[in-house]
């Protein structure tokens, strides 16, 4: 399948959003609100949960599944406030001792004015560094877009995954379009230059592992089986390391993406 | 007027510099430069002896990285490290290869970034300078490598880091690897800062993008030039989400400190002093 069809799978209407992950994966779900500090951002869906018993955090984006959740969750598009609700909530599973887990869904971080005004670009920032040293086991996966910086936000993580159908870029291909070839048109030539897919981004190094997906319209039923089960592998793996192995493991991971010629 | 293409494009001259030239022929190029801000005509004499800030409306002028240099730093003393290093994501993407080439001829650097060791007011400390004449000092695998490897080395001398930013944001040539500098970047700022290590930021016109969400907004201080635009969406990309004209002097230095999110805003005249009293306050502070 080309690039542009994964995007266009990972937008699709009727595609599962965050919740259906977060029912079907976990249970005793106790959602969490709030960053303390200016109010609560709908787009981010957080709290406690079990998965196979052991409690986590999840920290999810949320789109929302009918128009008048879509409108309620912002599309999915996080401000500031809801990175700081994502990063209170990690620092509290690290002071618990709890993995977290990330469920990464979003067309990118909200631009406009009340989200600069807030610190959008700090608000990601102190995710990213947080994050990058937090002492306890974090897995995200990528469940449909993966929206530059707003997604990277919740996955400075020990092991990034994504489905299939997911897609993951540092720009929408609609923006790099009119950037790059100053032709909005041009998406198609955008996705396969940009590399935006579950498989281009296993072989890069950038994720660990990809989940095959149903046919459209599909239960996803097999899908939360084989993640559930490879959460809790890989937890338990991370979960039994020590603080500094798993923040060096972390930093190299990131370290060595990339790496350029000297 | 500000426009997006300006922080994309390197190509495109900065805040109207060449049309300055172009409409004030009769004076010579090389001795005078037309304020972006002002339209005044000013010696370049003048310029070079009060930091490139206007005399009549204290604009500041945009800088290359070794203009920057030769301002903070104390004569003779900085020694570039990672000179040599390259992206090697150039390949593949349309056309990059060649913007690369446009890139290093513009601004006789090899990548965005210039890194090393300095002293300021006598105080030693790494410091790291975007350049806005590369690329508009965009995010790819080389500038968040070198910053990195400056990060690291600071960690290993127990050194103060100085980082002046300008930059339009992530390298979308370079795709997701240009994504992930901000990850890796990040890691390196932290582990420098749990170490204890004072991290001091000067966000310059223009600092946007993948870089303010990441090593730009991440120092222990942030100061901020007078007049810098700075945020993490573009103008324009805003305006085009909101679908209404933005306010007078929003995402401008003042208006971040307004919000919460500068330290402090210094003239570039003060830079240095400044800059050498912050790092003086913290010597032998290091755990």
């Amino acid at each position: 399948m080309r690039a542009y069809e994964r995007l266009c799978a990972a937008r699709a209407k009727g595609r599962p959003t965050a919740a259906s992950y977060i029912s079907a994966l976990f249970t005793d779900f106790f959602e969490l609100h709030g960053d303390r500090l200016y109010s609560d951002d709908h787009a981010i869906l957080a709290g406690i949960a079990r998965l196979d018993g052991q409690p986590v955090t999840v920290i999810a984006i949320e789109k929302g599944a009918d128009t008048k959740e879509k409108v309620d969750r912002n599309f999915g598009s996080v401000h500031p406030e809801g990175y700081r609700k994502a990063l209170r909530l990690m620092r509290q599973a690290e002071k618990f001792g709890r993995p977290v887990i990330c469920l990464v869904d979003t067309s990118g971080a909200y631009c406009g004015i009340g989200a600069e005004e807030r610190g959008q670009g700090s608000a990601i920032a102190q995710n990213l560094m947080e994050l990058s040293a937090l002492k306890t086991p974090c897995i995200s996966i990528l469940i449909g877009e993966g929206g530059s910086g707003g997604a990277l936000a919740l996955a400075v993580c020990d092991e990034v995954w994504m489905l299939e159908n997911a897609v993951y870029s540092v720009i929408s291909p609609e923006g790099a379009a009119s950037i790059i070839w100053k032709d909005a048109s041009k998406v198609q030539e955008a996705c396969e230059a940009l590399k935006i897919t579950a498989e281009d981004l296993l072989e890069m190094g950038v994720i660990e592992r990809v989940f095959s997906e149903p046919k459209p319209g599909a239960d996803f039923a097999p899908v939360y089986a084989e993640l559930k089960q490879a959460l809790k592998e890989r937890l338990a793996h991370y979960g039994s390391l020590d603080a500094q192995q798993l923040l060096d493991h972390r930093y190299e991971k990131f370290r060595k993406i990339g790496r350029p010629k000297q | 007027m500000l426009k997006k293409s300006m922080f994309l494009n390197p190509n495109v001259d900065l805040e109207g510099q060449e049309k300055g030239r172009q409409e004030a022929p009769q004076v010579p190029d090389e001795l005078c430069r037309s304020c972006p801000s002002c339209k005044k005509l000013c010696f370049l004499s003048d310029l070079q002896a009060g930091c490139f800030v206007c005399p009549d409306c204290g604009h500041h002028f945009r800088l290359s990285a070794r203009e920057r240099i030769a301002l903070i730093a104390d004569t003779d003393s900085f020694t570039e490290i990672n000179q040599d290093l390259t992206s090697t994501a150039s390949s593949t993407f349309p056309g990059y290869a060649k913007k690369l080439e446009g890139a290093m001829k513009n601004s006789g650097e090899n990548e965005g970034v210039v890194t090393g060791f300095c002293q300021v007011g006598g105080h030693d400390c790494a410091l790291f300078v975007m350049d806005s004449l590369f690329f508009m000092g965009s995010m790819g695998t080389a500038v968040g490598e070198k910053i990195t490897l400056l990060f690291e080395a600071a960690l290993a001398k127990k050194l103060p880091v100085l980082g002046y930013t300008v930059s339009g944001g992530a390298r979308i040539q370079e795709g997701i690897l240009s994504l992930m500098q901000m990850a890796k970047t990040s890691a390196a700022v932290q582990r420098h800062s749990q170490a204890g290590l004072l991290y001091l930021t000067v966000l310059t016109d223009p600092t946007t993008g993948g870089v303010t969400a990441s090593f730009a907004m991440e120092g222990d201080i942030i100061l901020a030039e007078p007049g810098a635009l700075i945020g993490f969406a573009g103008p324009r990309v805003i305006e085009q989400t909101i679908r209404q004209k933005l306010p007078e002097g929003f995402q401008r230095s003042e208006f971040l400190i307004q919000k919460g999110f500068v330290d402090s805003i210094v003239d570039r005249r003060q830079q240095k002093q400044t800059i050498s009293l912050l790092l003086g306050l913290h010597e032998g502070g290091a755990a």
